[in-house]
């Protein structure tokens, strides 16, 4: 059982580490998203099976698209979308920055005494989470629908070219 | 000592937190800033979901709740966030932050 | 005796207890497991083989040529209509050179047909392929479907980029360009079947659909107003999503050469073309699901044949089905195809969700009011779909042909 969460988050951080390692872009984005596989193991470990196939489809299936597009759209030349290294003192501090905050985050877990619960693990049909977002959540529910339209409306305007540029082919 | 299970989500979560940090901080190639905060997000639902499973016992699906609002919400953070490095790109053909300060277009 | 317990329904279990009744409890899990999954394997890898062949010689037959017929069986050699062709095929593939350009990125480029491969067979896992036939039995099993056939367009992206050839990235642009817009009508097609059956779980889908009106018209999706109109949107879109003619532009031979795969030879190649035919199977597999009925036999004197050869007889109609589309429709053009997925089918596949919403709100109606239901359900789908196709035809159809004088 805690075998098998090590090996997922070992797994996941090590192709989310290298990943924002790596000079190329494709390589990186395709790394990552093996680390959202990882995640989505996680999720299936714990027991909430509704969220790791979402995960898959809204972060493997969407947002993997767009990043991949984003990155082919902003090539500076038809070779590979390398990145130009960056400047070795701000990747220094950013290390120092990083393993500061997961010291002062591992002392802080490892010094206070959690006390896991000893029952049954939750259960969570996808009956129990489709009353759930009916009923106690709707609101919420409602105003995330209102904030996925609202961003896509923007996301278009934003990516959108000016009319002037765009050449109109007929249809 | 034995780290119990609940320990050890947290540790994994926090982990990749700071993982996520590193690549926002150190990286200046604007999706991989974008990822890494991605990344943070994502650190954020194992927690959720770490105390739905371990936590005290409370309402059904609580955590798995959460999650799956967090998850809608990084996805339009990501459509939103691409859109403007295209736009970005457009006006300076880089997506180079440092070289992102002018506001005028 | 039910039919639930005759013996031909229980046949593929009792064969599988037959090998593995005498291991000891944990090993037994393990190689039922190993052996379902070599059953799949096997099936569907022999499917695949002969849809190809059948798919040869049907486009043959209807382009008035013979199809491939010669391939003897070796050293009896007898020819029996070809039907060691797909065989012959296997072995060339294995035996080709196995070409990798020198500018590719070699990793990704050896990752992509794998990754591609593996996806899309892990979507059979939760097809209920009998009555007591289903690998795995998941509460999500519908979502965990389209999760796993989401990853499949990665490798499709992986192939174009990892070529390094602008024809191979063009088709991998067109490929996501054209994913994306069919996910959601894909998508969008299905969630009236869950709202209806109250369950994302492929088994309680189909429990949904037992039963016969009048013990002759089976309680199949697919027969009601908003289940033939999703089943149709379903097939439309799973026809994009498998890449298959008329909207099989990433790889369209006359534009793009091979699209994706024109750096792949030998048995990559051959990995692609069968990653292809298992989504055409998967998704073909989950419209029987979802819309006709899952193993359901169609009419109760039909029953006494085993659910498991239903649930084949569907999916070969289904595949038959693929297959003269292909020989019958010209292939869509870029801006026509993405045209076609937003302004048409989603806004009808919303429609149909409400349909669907109002079909189990009217649950309760009773005598003529039931004709009322099916009435308004009926107007509710052919409305908008006259007006919709009215208003988009504005200017491109009806088509004039003008000749030169």
């Amino acid at each position: 059982m805690t075998a098998a969460l090590v090996l997922i988050a070992v797994l996941t951080l090590a192709t989310a580490a290298v990943a924002l390692a790596l000079r190329n872009l494709i390589h990186s984005a395709l790394l990552l998203i093996a680390s959202w596989f990882g995640l989505a193991a996680f999720y299936l470990w714990a027991g909430a099976e509704f969220v790791a196939f979402a995960q898959v489809l809204v972060y493997v299936g969407a947002v993997s698209m767009v990043v991949l597009f984003a990155v082919l759209l902003t090539r500076r030349s038809r070779a590979d979308p390398v990145v130009s290294p960056d400047s070795l003192s701000r990747a220094v501090s950013a290390v120092l920055t990083g393993v500061a905050v997961f010291g002062v985050l591992a002392a802080a877990i490892l010094g206070t005494r959690l006390s896991p619960s000893t029952v049954a693990a939750p259960t969570a049909t996808v009956r129990t989470i489709g009353t759930q977002l009916m009923g106690t959540h709707a609101a919420a529910l409602l105003i995330v629908g209102m904030l996925l339209t609202v961003a896509l409306l923007g996301a278009v305007v934003l990516a959108a070219q000016d009319p002037a540029e765009t050449n109109q082919d007929a249809p | 000592m034995t780290l119990d299970p609940l320990q050890l989500c947290l540790l994994f979560s926090s982990a990749l937190f700071c993982v996520g940090l590193v690549g926002a901080l150190a990286r200046s190639s604007t999706i991989l800033v974008l990822l890494g905060v991605e990344l943070m997000l994502n650190a954020a639902n194992i927690n959720f979901i770490a105390f739905w499973r371990y936590g005290p016992p409370t309402a059904p699906a609580t955590g798995v709740m959460f999650v799956i609002f967090s998850i809608a919400v990084a996805a339009a953070e990501a459509a939103v966030g691409l859109a403007l490095i295209i736009a970005v790109y457009r006006h300076q053909k880089n997506i180079r932050l440092q070289e992102a300060s002018r506001l005028k277009g | 005796m039910t039919s639930a317990d005759a013996f031909l329904e229980r046949l593929p279990l009792v064969a599988r207890d037959l090998v593995t009744s005498w291991l000891p409890e944990p090993w037994r899990w393990l190689v039922n497991s190993l052996i379902s999954i070599a059953v799949i394997l096997s099936v569907f890898g022999l499917l695949f083989a002969y849809v190809t062949l059948a798919e040869r010689k049907i486009l043959g037959r209807i382009q008035n040529r013979p199809g491939p017929n010669r391939t003897p069986i070796p050293f009896i050699n007898l020819r029996f209509f070809g039907l060691a062709q797909p065989f012959a095929d296997g072995i060339k593939a294995l035996t080709k050179e196995d070409l990798v350009p020198r500018g590719a990125d070699h990793r990704l480029h050896f990752l992509a047909p794998v990754v591609l491969l593996a996806f899309s067979i892990l979507t059979f896992a939760v097809l209920p392929y009998g009555r007591h036939l289903v690998p795995v039995e998941l509460n999500a099993g519908v979502l965990y479907f389209f999760a796993a056939g989401a990853a499949t367009e990665l490798a499709v992206f992986m192939a174009g980029w990892a070529s390094r050839n602008k024809y191979s990235l063009l088709a991998a642009m067109r490929a996501l360009a054209q994913l994306i817009s069919y996910e959601l009508p894909l998508l969008l097609a299905w969630v009236p079947v869950v709202l209806v059956a109250g369950s994302l779980s492929t088994t309680e889908i189909v429990a949904a659909q037992a039963g016969w009106k009048f013990n002759l018209i089976p309680h199949w999706h697919v027969f009601t107003p908003w289940g033939a109109a999703g089943f149709l949107i379903f097939m439309v879109a799973a026809l994009a999503e498998s890449n298959r003619s008329p909207f099989d532009l990433p790889e369209a031979e006359s534009e793009l050469i091979a699209g994706h795969l024109t750096e792949y030879s030998g048995f990559k190649y051959a990995l692609f073309f069968m990653a292809e035919y298992f989504g055409m199977i998967a998704l073909s597999g989950m419209a029987i699901t979802l819309f006709l009925g899952g193993w359901h036999a169609p009419s109760p004197y039909l029953e006494f044949i085993p659910s498991y050869v239903w649930f084949g007889a569907k999916l070969v109609v289904l595949l038959l089905g693929f297959i003269w589309i292909r020989a019958t429709f010209p292939r869509l053009r870029m801006d026509q195809l993405t045209r076609f997925a937003w302004k048409f089918l989603v806004p009808l596949a919303l429609i149909n969700l409400a349909n669907a919403a109002f079909w189990s709100l009217s649950f309760p109606w009773a005598g003529p009011l039931q004709l009322l239901r099916w009435l308004i359900s009926a107007l509710v789908v052919v409305g908008p779909f006259v007006l919709l196709g009215r208003k988009l035809s504005v200017g491109v159809a009806p088509r004039v042909y003008r000749y030169a004088t």
